[in-house]
């Protein structure tokens, strides 16, 4: 049984993990879906690469991660197992592909018109890319949703990287499991709902300020 | 866009003071899920915690990845509950000390029907046998754990090897998800006696097997490790032999469930582990 403190102090853990995560994800996906998608040219293994990890399997994500940050892992020194820190970077390798390719794409079907505009108006490149930025920002704000939204439901890679230690590294969905396997089905479907809420919420938000 | 960005900035921050924050007197322990799940560790964790200002990070998994973590050295500390396991970890010179904290007992749950009539079997072997010669179904953890193992034994000892029958399945799940799924499909299975009464009333078997058979004794223990340097691993493991903390292991879940789950043997083995000592 959770009691209310403890599971806003889980949800709010939650959020933290996936918006950091995500922003990572976005900082460095963002960029990289505008270019990928603004040349054009994106070679097939490109894109086999970038779709293969939209359906990454988030157990073996946490497998590789676990594996890389063990103490008798290449990175045990840092002892960042069961930590945030190595939720986080699981979490940036899930969101990472989802939001490089929904940019990719998004891009990719605005940059002709963007371009022609911009060369009939006799602007320069310059421009033309914030432009195409600014046109695509619905595409951009759907990846940054979408990589969120992921980091948040997951449980696979969470668990393995986490631990599901108690005020440390417990999210919504880890304690999803631990209730149900605890036998406490009502609580489970509370947290369910709280997840569910605030994956809405946060939505929401990224939407209306997209849509601004 | 501005604002989000700020708001994730300073999540960020946060995070990484709450990270900064959480690193001194702590003890990271794995454990297998039946200490935890009846909530017996958390009860004893309550007292240690504020004894020693400690924080204890528990890791519920498990035997066999407890044993994992702790060799590859991801904790500092085990619980857990497959004597052969652990006098294999022991004899690989990865234990540090090994204490026996607490016994309870396996017991063979099944359909209420009972068509094997495991109900009526003079002991646990017999009730294996049962299951087997009338190929009723019987689920099997299928993973790494203390109770698996201590399964597996069973059907060594009864002569049997039912891997690979077509009544035998293999759920590779954990104790609580193998319960609902030999509910569901009315079938057999051995389970630690916490976790059955707390999945109780979900999966709805009928404790058919629950005699005083030595083949039945399940023992927990804990091992402080030789590559974690963490000397509170030490203080937990006598923390857990003092007479008050045997006291509320063994009077854990009278209230809940009207039996006790666990009695604590306060470091004389039932089983042996280690010989001398």
């Amino acid at each position: 049984m959770i009691e209310s403190g403890e599971l806003v102090e889980i949800a709010l853990r939650t959020v933290g993990i996936a918006a950091v995560s995500t922003l990572v994800a976005a900082l460095i996906g963002i960029p990289l879906g505008i270019r990928l998608g603004y040349t054009g040219r994106v070679s097939h293994i490109v894109s086999i690469v970038i779709y293969t990890g939209m359906s990454l399997p988030s157990v073996i994500v946490g497998l590789l991660v676990y594996l890389l940050l063990s103490r008798s892992g290449p990175l045990g020194v840092l002892g960042l197992l069961y930590t945030p820190t190595a939720m986080v970077i699981a979490q940036i390798v899930l969101a990472l592909p989802l939001i490089v390719s929904l940019t990719m794409t998004g891009v990719a079907s605005k940059s002709e018109t963007v371009r022609l505009l911009v060369q009939s108006l006799g602007l320069n490149q310059r421009y033309g890319s914030s432009a195409l930025i600014w046109e695509c920002r619905k595409a951009i704000v759907a990846a940054v949703v979408a990589g969120f939204g992921g980091s948040i439901s997951e449980v696979g890679a969470a668990a393995l990287t986490g631990g599901d230690i108690r005020f440390h590294t417990r999210v919504l969905t880890t304690s999803v499991v631990l209730e149900t396997r605890q036998g406490n089905l009502e609580t489970a479907l509370l947290v369910g709902c709280v997840l569910l809420g605030l994956a809405l919420i946060v939505t929401a938000l990224v939407v209306v300020i997209g849509e601004k | 866009v501005k604002i989000f960005l700020t708001f994730m900035v300073a999540v960020t921050s946060l995070i990484c003071i709450g990270l900064a924050r959480s690193n001194s007197n702590q003890l990271r322990l794995a454990t297998t899920t039946s200490v935890y799940d009846s909530g017996l560790l958390d009860e004893i964790l309550i007292d240690f915690q504020t004894k020693f200002s400690a924080k204890v990070q528990v890791i519920a998994v498990g035997t066999g990845q407890a044993l994992q973590l702790a060799q590859r050295g991801d904790v500092d500390a085990v619980f857990v509950h497959a004597p052969d396991l652990e006098r294999a970890f022991i004899a690989a010179g990865l234990a540090q000390v090994h204490s026996c904290i607490a016994v309870s007992r396996f017991i063979i749950v099944g359909p209420v029907a009972d068509p094997a009539k495991v109900a009526s079997a003079p002991s646990a072997l017999e009730g294996f046998k049962r299951i087997a010669s009338t190929q009723s179904t019987f689920i099997s953890r299928g993973d790494n754990s203390g109770t698996y193992a201590k399964e597996q034994s069973i059907w060594k000892l009864a002569g049997l090897t039912p891997k690979g029958l077509n009544w035998y399945l293999e759920a590779g799940s954990g104790m609580s998800a193998t319960l609902t799924i030999a509910g569901e499909k009315r079938a057999y299975t051995l389970s630690d006696i916490a976790t059955y009464l707390v999945t109780r009333e979900q999966a709805q078997l009928a404790r058919l097997f629950a005699k005083d058979d030595p083949v039945m004794l399940n023992q927990y223990s804990f091992m402080t490790l030789k590559n974690s340097t963490n000397n509170l691993s030490e203080q937990f493991r006598r923390f857990l032999l003092l007479p008050s903390t045997q006291k509320v292991i063994s009077n854990f879940g009278r209230q809940r469930y009207g039996e006790s789950l666990f009695t604590g043997i306060g470091g004389k083995c039932q089983v042996p582990v280690v010989e001398n000592k």
